[in-house]
């Protein structure tokens, strides 16, 4: 089980994560790291894509928050891509579908970070 | 353990012992997941019941002082599944990851939300136990 992250700059400008795989309390420090080493470089407007992720556990939700409310600080947003039925199911239970911005499709969520 | 479903007879149980470090939980829910797809479980109380362990495996992590081992027992009770996950040794309240640090407390609350019947605790000199049941269709 591990989880694949690349970060990639779109032409407009805007830097999206891109992950794959499973976020648990294993692989979610690294996570953690690459969003981390954005938000480091200055970048407050992150869409992170989870439409490969095929799980998440509280940790990866923590990572999540943790952003959130690093580049909040910044004036900054974190925009979440997910199509997984099961994924935004948690998001519901846990409320945190009122505090991210949660898109079926890249291309909405990169426009609300603009 | 006390939860509430009776057993109508020999229950099947499947038991399991995993090293208590962050890298064996993804085995606990992958033998887990298996053992509910035995039963009559749709594809998504599969998955809830999935995270409740994982979530009940990474807090026992969490909040354990040094190394030790985990114990899953996972009981087939007529339409329900019992599964308790304890790790023996000394909790500690605080000793919660960084990764953990934005909400702690969340894993406990999902395996509430997802699972019919819970009964946690964490005990000083005892460690951890969570038993949670899950039944068919419910």
């Amino acid at each position: 089980m591990d989880i694949k992250i690349n970060v990639r700059e779109t032409p407009g400008g805007a830097y999206v994560v891109e992950l794959s795989g499973e976020i648990d309390v294993y692989t979610s420090p690294k996570v953690k790291e690459a969003i981390g080493e954005l938000i480091d470089r200055g970048i407050y407007q992150l869409v992170i894509n989870l439409e490969k992720v095929r799980y998440i556990d509280s940790t990866g939700l923590g990572v999540l928050i943790g952003g959130l409310k690093r580049v909040r600080e910044y004036g900054g947003a974190v925009n979440l891509v997910c199509t997984n039925p099961q994924i935004k199911k948690i998001f519901d239970i846990t409320g945190l579908v009122k505090i991210f911005g949660i898109y079926d499709a890249e291309d909405a969520a990169l426009k609300a970070s603009v | 353990m006390t939860a509430a479903v009776k057993a109508s007879g020999l229950a099947d149980v499947v038991e399991l012992r995993i090293p208590g470090k962050a890298e064996w939980v993804a085995v606990a829910r992958l033998a887990v997941s298996a053992v509910a797809s035995r039963l009559k479980f749709s594809i998504e109380e599969i998955e809830d019941i999935r995270l409740a362990v994982a979530e009940a495996c990474t807090d026992s992590i969490q909040h354990a002082c040094g190394q030790g081992q985990i114990d899953i027992w996972c009981e087939s009770v007529g339409n329900a599944l019992r599964v308790r996950v304890r790790r023996e040794g000394t909790a500690d309240k605080t000793a919660v990851s960084d990764a953990d640090d934005e909400v702690s407390g969340l894993g406990i609350f999902l395996v509430r939300a997802l699972m019919d019947e819970v009964e946690y605790s964490v005990h000083p000199e005892r460690g951890t136990d969570l038993t949670m049941v899950k039944y068919v269709g419910a």
